[in-house]
């Protein structure tokens, strides 16, 4: 059941991965990228991690990707030839080379070893609930959460000079 | 479908090494995947926010990486403290957090850093912005 779950959402994700690449018109990758996001989140529950399946929904495919759409329709830029076809000699090296990186990746990934896993009850203590990350985020990582505060003051200021109308 | 239910619910009782049949390797195959589709399209496309789009596709292949290793530590902790490895399981779920919160910093700077380009340039196309090409 799992392994059906597994490979549905697997492929959906992937799947909306690759049409981001093929769509011409920028709003239909970024609904890909929603569709990549959510089938992501839902991989996300499978790995009892409850609460960055929720954050994933919420701030990437709510927040995020509302501001590149909102961008993308702000822009209202011209269709444009999809590739960058500068050097066609080097198409002919690139598909040896990618069949070189996923033989690479294939080998490397078969070396890791599965450890027997015991039978144990998984229900007590899930790797991300909202209990378990809280407590750990504002324990021992109040350091980091408060300068990702800072972090984000940071960028809201970037964000608004760089996006003002100059007015000189 | 009351017979799918049954099932379901018989699932309920299995022990964890039954149930959870997508291991770790498959969870690294399919983050290796959206990686490499992810740098495929920062590689090939011109619209600047499409790549912005594919460097959050990197990120979440990250996130994936995360939070499936996390749970792959939580699930033999028992047998990696035989072997003296004390790992914190929750370490992933953590970072993944810090990573959404990164890339959306990264997204507002660099979506303000398109507006400005675009009202100055009237383009979107990497090619065309070649102004510190000299």
């Amino acid at each position: 059941m799992e392994k059906a779950l597994f490979i549905i959402f697997a492929v959906v994700s992937v799947a909306a991965a690759l049409n981001i690449l093929l769509q011409r018109n920028p709003l239909y990758s970024a609904l890909s990228l929603v569709g990549t996001l959510i089938a992501l989140s839902a991989l996300y529950v499978m790995l009892r991690a409850q609460f960055i399946a929720a954050i994933q929904i919420v701030v990437y495919a709510g927040a995020i990707m509302v501001l590149f759409v909102f961008v993308i329709m702000l822009l209202n830029a011209p269709k444009e030839a999809p590739y960058i076809e500068k050097h066609k000699a080097l198409r002919f090296l690139a598909i040896p080379f990618a069949g070189l990186l996923i033989a690479e990746a294939f080998y490397v990934i078969r070396l890791v070893k599965p450890i027997q896993m015991p039978a144990s009850d998984d229900s007590a203590q899930a790797v991300g609930t909202t209990l378990s990350v809280g407590t750990k985020l504002f324990t021992d990582y109040l350091l980091p959460f408060e300068v990702t505060s800072v972090l984000i003051l940071m960028a809201i200021v970037g964000a608004m000079v760089l996006a003002r109308r100059g007015e000189d | 479908m009351s017979s799918l239910l049954a099932f379901l619910l018989l699932q309920q009782d299995q022990p964890f090494i039954k149930r959870f049949e997508p291991t770790l390797v498959h969870f690294l195959m399919l983050s290796f995947l959206l990686f490499v589709v992810g740098v495929a399209g920062v590689l090939s496309r011109r619209n600047i926010i499409i790549i912005f789009m594919s460097i959050e596709l990197i990120l979440n292949a990250v996130n994936l990486n995360l939070v499936a290793f996390s749970r792959y530590f939580q699930i033999n902790q028992e047998v990696l403290r035989a072997k003296g490895l004390v790992i914190d399981s929750l370490m992933g779920p953590v970072f993944t957090i810090f990573i959404i919160v990164v890339a959306a910093a990264e997204a507002a700077v660099g979506l303000g850093i398109v507006i400005a380009m675009f009202r100055n340039r009237e383009t979107v196309a990497i090619d065309e912005i070649d102004m510190l090409k000299w």
